[in-house]
């Protein structure tokens, strides 16, 4: 039995084994609550205020503006639910390729008296710059757009994007879960373009599952989502999952350490991916833009994404055929549609979201594999190179 | 919550923990607070003829820092007159005990308990 | 050799048991899984790991998997369940009752919908720190829509009639939310039949780890939620995120480990809180809060008369103990649950809870005993109010300066 190879980076990462060596401690003998006042007690919250540090100095933020949570969906909940808590209904502008949960609370919101309006994206997946002016120039009480986009990996410019909404009266926030990590991230020089608030989630960037943080300047109000304690300045009550948070801060220290040197690996790996991909014919979505360096999402003539990546799994190789939270959802992806993409290419899209670990061999290996499949669900004769 | 050395040091070994004999010669007493407010103290000072205060005694229901707020002025009044110890703030007791802001009301107990222990001497000697 | 400060605090949370942590490690390292990725082993191995962890906590409480929504934590759960349920009926009525001793989860959350127009009674409670049922029925109304109230009370270990609510708010189609935080491996939980709707759950109170709760959602008669974190649709829409699968995986091991350890460590403990307790029991002026019959083994909760909560706290240091909740416990405020017992804030400020638990040995349970006979007595030789109690002087009769 081989191992199966890993490529789908952005689902989820493998911890870093420094990561887990110091949460370890956190599920055994340092098991405090880190409300309690005895050494126990007083040792969780020591943990959480190293670690809030650590995130803090990773995205170029003050200790006092990170707001952990449960994951990044909480914290983009917590942003559009919490912030619009504190307005009358007005409209809520989000990008039309926003993850589920962003896009989700902005829908609920707009079951709620508010109007959602939905910014366009050109067929390179970037935010129309026509459409955005237009919905700005409605006036918007809440704006989000996210950094990099899961699926296509695609940036968008929120240093420019954000003065645009702050000339136009509108709070700015920016899911950046997928982008930490993968490229720089300075919520000062954001902050000061006009960002109020940005999402991360730990367990995109080698740390665990459970952990995430909404990084705001504290001039902004926010209702919490979750009350009961008064936890996180009262912006999140509950007790503080001090393992989770202690693997946060430790993968952002590495994360932010290794950042140089991961950013020029993968995007070679990904050249060496694309440039094999395009000689089978392969469509590319969003290379046209500024991406991740990671992530390629193409699609292959006359096959389905669903299949390929299923017979891809059987050969040992873990890619998504969609973003992983809806991925249970048969219908092509929104990103795609949002980017014009007709819908029978769309549903040959595939995602493959490099990470550490990934070398060239398992490209290379990728690549043979991807064209053996290709060739039998063509019905052809695999040819043995 | 940390508390300070000074503050460990006072809790642990309380100075001139006790009280005189009600019908002694010169004693006065202050209590102040109270125990729905979670401190009591009760501070007793013993003034010689010429007006110095000669001996000091509390007992402190409350948290650490009041104790040891409490024991710090019994031996910052004894050998002063009693105008001297009335000039004893709750600031130089906060930064002698290294007192955190939300201890600071354990200061300023222990300033009243002075002022009260002063009052009650004022009073049964002008009698 | 004993181990220095002793853990007596198992109400604020519990080491997570060896058993747990060495089953969430894998799933740490190669089995890391996004558990809603669909297209591939490490996707589906996560799965299979986050159902049979769902399993495991349904088993424990005798409810069916499908009933059961991973949360964050019982804070997050007692969010969901209460704002959820208020929001999905507010359509028929507006009234909300729950309890002054409820934990600030319920309590913050209440406060909220009273913000929001809804109307909240906050019910008394007795003495011994239960809700009288003729108190609970006059309090219902035409227009309530839900009752809160929490199993086991965490600061005072009593357990509520909750199988009688039930019954009272089934008959009247009031659904029904229990927070059994604290109450998971300490009571004998049927959710077969109790007439439960919504019922909160946290491992990390039962040796699971922190950040990983559960929602228990009644299929027959269903019940509907207003989700309150949306997005990917996981958990079928009552909750979105990613799933923490080691966590969950530590919840579902903690709660197979309670279903078949807990008649056994219960008289265990309970054996050892009776000994705490018989040890303290010839000291004058020492107070048992809350009922000691209807109420979990492992917790005691006492006020040493005379004696300020916070100082014996720092008297204390060797046991790592409480003094009112741990979520409260920054402020100086006396325990609000306390006070709803009717004890006067004295006392209420002189309370401290012990509270046992899966690790604690007789040896330590001694050793707190001595150290408590001798603390309290040199406390309370510091205190004016025992002088003055000692005198024959009767505090409620002295003026007290306040201020």
């Amino acid at each position: 039995m081989f191992a199966p190879v890993y490529l789908d980076h952005n689902a989820t990462t493998p911890i870093d084994p420094r990561v887990l060596e110091r949460m370890r401690p956190w599920l055994s003998e340092q098991f405090g609550n880190a409300s309690s006042r005895h050494e126990y007690g007083r040792a969780a919250r020591r943990a959480i205020d190293e670690a809030r540090e650590q995130v803090a100095a990773a995205v170029g933020a003050h200790s006092t503006e990170i707001v952990f949570t449960s994951g990044g969906s909480e914290a983009n909940n917590l942003f559009i639910k919490g912030a619009a808590a504190w307005y009358r209904p007005g409209i809520v502008a989000v990008s039309a390729i926003e993850h589920p949960c962003v896009m989700r609370p902005a829908e609920q919101l707009a079951r709620h008296g508010w109007t959602l309006r939905r910014i366009g994206v050109g067929a390179e997946g970037r935010v129309q710059a026509g459409d955005y002016s237009a919905v700005l120039a409605e006036k918007p009480v809440l704006v989000s757009v996210m950094a990099a986009n899961n699926e296509t990996g695609v940036l968008q410019d929120v240093a420019s994007l954000a003065p645009e909404a702050r000339k136009a009266g509108a709070v700015f926030h920016t899911d950046a879960v997928q982008a930490f990590g993968k490229i720089p991230i300075d919520f000062r020089a954001l902050n000061a373009a006009g960002v109020y608030a940005l999402t991360l989630s730990a367990h995109k960037i080698g740390g665990p599952k459970g952990a995430g943080a909404l990084v705001m300047d504290k001039r902004l109000e926010l209702e919490p989502l979750i009350a009961g304690g008064g936890h996180e300045r009262g912006l999140r009550s509950g007790t503080e999952n001090v393992a989770a948070i202690v693997g946060f801060g430790a993968a952002c220290e590495f994360a932010a350490e290794r950042l140089a040197v991961t950013q020029r690996q993968l995007s070679d790996l990904r050249g060496a991916l694309e440039d094999g991909l395009l000689r089978m014919g392969a469509m590319l979505f969003g290379s046209g833009a500024l991406r991740l360096p990671n992530t390629t999402y193409f699609s292959l003539p006359n096959i389905d994404g669903e299949t390929l990546v299923g017979q891809l799994d059987r050969a040992g190789y873990a890619v998504a055929s969609g973003a992983a939270c809806s991925s249970a959802n048969p219908e092509p992806s929104h990103v795609l549609r949002a980017m014009g993409i007709e819908p029978g290419l769309a549903r040959g899209a595939v995602r493959v979201s490099l990470g550490a670990g990934n070398n060239d061999k398992h490209v290379q290996g990728f690549l043979d594999t991807l064209r053996e499949t290709v060739a039998k669900l063509h019905g052809m004769t695999a040819l043995v190179a | 919550m940390a508390y300070s050395e000074k503050v460990l040091d006072h809790y642990e070994n309380p100075r001139n923990v006790g009280s005189f004999g009600k019908e002694e010669e010169g004693v006065a007493t202050g209590m102040v607070g109270a125990p729905a407010c979670g401190d009591v103290m009760k501070l007793q000072i013993k003034v010689g003829k010429d007006g110095v205060i000669e001996d000091a005694k509390f007992k402190t229901y409350g948290c650490g820092s009041a104790i040891a707020s409490s024991s710090l002025v019994t031996e910052w009044v004894k050998g002063k007159t009693i105008d001297q110890a009335l000039e004893i703030k709750n600031t130089q007791i906060a930064e002698e005990l290294a007192l955190p802001p939300v201890k600071i009301h354990c200061s300023i107990l222990a300033e009243d308990a002075i002022k009260a222990a002063v009052a009650d001497y004022k009073k049964k000697h002008t009698e | 050799m004993l181990k220095l400060p002793i853990y007596l605090d198992y109400s604020a949370t519990t080491p997570v048991d060896p058993r747990v942590a060495e089953k969430m490690i894998p799933y740490l390292v190669e089995k890391f899984g996004n558990p809603a990725s669909r297209s591939h082993a490490f996707g589906w191995e996560a799965e299979a790991a986050v159902e049979e962890a769902r399993e495991e906590v349904a088993r424990l409480v005798n409810a069916d998997p499908k009933e059961i929504v991973w949360t964050s934590g019982a804070t997050e759960s007692d969010n969901l369940a209460i704002k959820g349920a208020v929001h999905f009926y507010s359509s028929k009525g507006k009234h909300v009752i729950t309890v002054k001793t409820e934990h600030k989860a319920v309590l913050d959350t209440c406060r909220e919908l009273e913000r929001q127009g809804f109307e909240v009674t906050y019910l008394d409670v007795q003495e011994n720190g239960l809700i009288d049922l003729d108190t609970f029925k006059a309090a219902l109304r035409h227009d309530t829509i839900l009752v809160s109230v929490m199993f086991v009370n965490n600061e005072i270990g009593v357990i509520q009639p909750i199988e009688e609510i039930g019954e009272i708010c089934r008959e009247k189609g009031i659904i029904f939310h229990v927070d059994a935080a604290q109450a998971t491996g300490k009571v004998d939980i049927d959710l077969g039949k109790l007439k439960v709707d919504l019922m909160s759950f946290s491992a990390h109170k039962t040796y699971g780890p922190k950040g990983i709760g559960a929602l228990y959602v009644r299929r027959k008669p269903r019940v509907r939620l207003e989700s309150q974190m949306h997005g990917g649709g996981h958990e079928r829409g009552f909750r979105s995120g990613t799933l923490p699968t080691h966590q969950i995986v530590g919840m579902g091991e903690a709660f197979r480990i309670a279903r078949e350890e807990m008649a056994v460590e219960n008289k265990r403990i309970g054996a050892l809180r009776d000994r705490l307790l018989k040890g303290l029991s010839d000291i004058d002026h020492v107070f048992v809060n809350g009922d000691l019959e209807h109420r979990i083994p492992h917790n005691l909760n006492v006020s040493f008369a005379y004696v300020e909560g916070e100082s014996m706290l720092m008297a204390i240091k060797d046991l790592a103990v409480s003094s009112g909740s741990a979520c409260t416990s920054a402020s100086l405020e006396p325990s609000y649950v306390l006070r709803a017992l009717g004890r006067d804030d004295e006392l209420a400020h002189s309370s401290i809870r012990f509270t046992l638990g899966r690790f604690n040995t007789e040896e330590e349970v001694d050793y707190a005993i001595k150290l408590l006979r001798e603390k309290i007595g040199k406390l309370r030789e510091l205190s004016p109010l025992w002088e003055m109690v000692q005198e024959g002087v009767d505090l409620n009769t002295v003026q007290w300066a306040a201020h």
